[in-house]
């Protein structure tokens, strides 16, 4: 358990945060500059609040009142930085075996490690050989071998482009069978929120606007609004019916609607997910499943639609008409959840869209993907 | 005279010993002066400057009030510790080190501001001590600059003259090093020829030195990269 009940004056606003993070993966999300880095460095050790507590597992790390602020090195917290941060001056064997913190935590062994993150072709090399990807592997497994009871990732794929992103974030899944370990990941990119995440806290100019269950959060406009709008669309919750319904499609119910898209099974996920990664993800009928819809390839049209190819259609109701500057515009449309289509501003007006006109919004089968 | 392999090794030793004593202590200051931020720092800045900017002759006049028999470190360091820098090859060693301490710390101070301070950061995270991380990642990343500071250092010190001369003067086996045995040679009628040879043992070392730390140099940058 860590527990936060901070307040820092920044540059340009005051960090103010009162948080209890329970064991598990929680993203810490929000804009750039909304003061993340702020809570990771706090919690690390590395900025010192002007006021308040901070206490990891019954253990006060920090408290103004009595005195308290333990350095870096006597804190039970590994970071993971977006840099990597990796020691250019020794091998990744030497970075691996640099970590060192007497805590209660049993350490894993090298060899642990080593194989979690598939590091064994690396050991002998120096970090300014390595592709970016494989420099965060091994930052994590140089914060992992500290055997920290707070692991803090800062924006640890950000540097990386969308393959090396998706090969890290299959290792990053391997990290949720450590459950009883508080992990916060810090992230901008919702996509590796729905993917990674047991609960989410969205933050916002130093200010928690909200934290919770992951799917709990999903829906909620605020979240949808840090999200912005084209960035990443709506996100479904579904529930998998037949994993394979005949024609290598899968079949999923989403708030009594039916979804078709290609077998989930056989996805590779919208980051190019490295192979060795696929094995964690939930794909068995029953499971739930997150999709992401982006507004782009949602069309509505005001009846059914008849002899076309699209095979998802969803009725719903036009909850609100967002008219943006040019051609465009946004429709939010409920259809149990919130669903976002881009459309033109031509068509809002010849179909007459506005708040409760009944819409039928078709998704194409091929621009589906789970986000989880 | 002494034979010449005698002045050269004199030198070396004084040279060697002066930059041996003062590398801790030059490493200290450059360290305190890249990573500490305190008031008066401005002064210890201007202090560790000052026999750069001071004549030699000065710095050894100051030499000799301070550590002289009568100086009240040098009786200090006589009573306590039967070390005496008056006359001896130590003094010279003294005066060497304090003349070279400027370039010495000016290098190694730039080598520090070098190191990313974010390494040293993942340094504690990861448990390290901030002494840890000084010797594991802040002093390694920098051996360029410690290197430098070492050779310019060391260079200073076996040009040594003015502070040597006026501190502990001019003492065959003891403190007439090379600069003060050619400037001895010159001022005897038919010493020139002599004096150039040891103009040529100078010039010789000066290039073994320049040499060695450029070898070391590559071998370091090597390393880093």
């Amino acid at each position: 358990m860590l527990k936060i009940d901070a307040r820092r004056k920044l540059a340009d606003f005051e960090w103010r945060v009162r948080l209890e993070i329970r064991p598990g993966i929680t993203a810490l999300f929000g804009q750039s500059g909304a003061g993340k880095t702020s809570l990771v460095n706090m919690v690390a050790g590395l900025l010192t609040p002007d006021e308040g507590e901070i206490a990891i597992g019954g253990t006060c790390v920090f408290s103004r009142r009595e005195g308290v602020n333990l350095p870096p090195e006597r804190r039970p917290v590994g970071v993971v930085f977006q840099d990597g941060r990796l020691f250019p001056h020794l091998s990744v064997r030497g970075n691996l075996q640099y970590g060192r913190r007497g805590g209660a935590r049993s350490a894993p062994t090298l060899e642990e490690v080593v194989e979690l993150l598939e590091l064994e072709a690396l050991l002998g090399r120096r970090p300014m050989s390595l592709s970016g990807g494989e420099q965060q592997r091994v930052a994590i497994g140089r914060a992992l071998l500290t055997a920290p009871d707070v692991l803090l990732l800062d924006e640890p794929l950000a540097g990386l482009d969308g393959e090396r992103r998706g090969e890290v974030l299959g290792f990053l899944e391997r990290l949720k069978r450590d459950s009883d370990r508080v992990i916060v990941y810090v992230t901008h990119r919702i996509e590796e929120v729905v993917r990674l995440a047991d609960r989410l806290v969205l933050i916002d100019r130093g200010v928690i606007r909200s934290s919770g269950e992951l799917q709990d959060l999903l829906g909620r406009p605020e979240l949808q609004a840090s999200i912005g709008q084209q960035s990443a669309g709506a996100l479904l919750r579904c529930r998998i019916e037949h994993i394979d319904d005949g024609d290598g499609l899968s079949r999923l119910s989403c708030s009594g609607h039916t979804l078709l898209l290609p077998r989930l099974d056989l996805q590779s996920g919208s980051e190019g997910v490295a192979p060795s990664s696929r094995a964690g993800r939930p794909r068995s009928q029953g499971a739930d499943v997150v999709l992401q819809v982006r507004a782009g390839d949602v069309s509505l049209s005001l009846e059914p639609p008849r002899q076309s190819s699209v095979l998802n259609v969803m009725s719903g109701m036009v909850e609100r008409v967002v008219q943006e500057d040019g051609a465009l515009a946004d429709v939010v449309v409920n259809v149990g959840q919130t669903l976002w289509a881009r459309v033109t501003r031509r068509s809002v007006r010849e179909l007459g869209l506005s708040t409760g006109v009944r819409v039928y919004a078709t998704i194409k089968a091929a621009s589906l993907y789970s986000a989880n | 005279m002494t034979p010449v392999w005698e002045i050269a090794a004199l030198s070396l030793k004084v040279s060697l010993w002066a930059v041996a004593c003062s590398l801790p202590v030059g490493i200290a200051c450059a360290w305190v002066l890249a990573r500490c931020r305190f008031p008066g720092k401005i002064l210890l800045d201007g202090l560790v400057h000052l026999p750069l900017v001071t004549p030699p002759v000065v710095v050894g006049y100051l030499l000799l009030i301070v550590l002289g028999r009568n100086g009240w470190l040098g009786r200090l360091f006589h009573d306590w510790f039967g070390i005496t820098f008056t006359f001896t090859w130590k003094g010279a060693a003294v005066a060497a080190a304090v003349m070279a301490f400027p370039l010495m710390v000016r290098a190694i101070r730039l080598g520090i501001e070098s190191v990313d301070r974010r390494l040293e950061e993942a340094a504690r995270t990861l448990g390290a001590t901030p002494a840890r991380s000084l010797f594991t990642v802040t002093l390694p990343l920098a051996a360029p600059g410690l290197l430098t500071g070492t050779l310019l250092a060391f260079a200073r010190c076996l040009g040594e003259f003015g502070a040597t001369i006026t501190f502990v003067s001019n003492v065959p086996g003891q403190t007439r090093t090379l600069p003060l045995a050619i400037y001895t040679l010159l001022q005897t009628p038919e010493g020139e020829t002599a004096a150039a040879w040891l103009a040529g043992v100078s010039l010789a070392l000066a290039i073994v030195a320049l040499a060695g730390s450029e070898l070391a140099a590559r071998a370091v940058r090597k390393r880093l990269n």
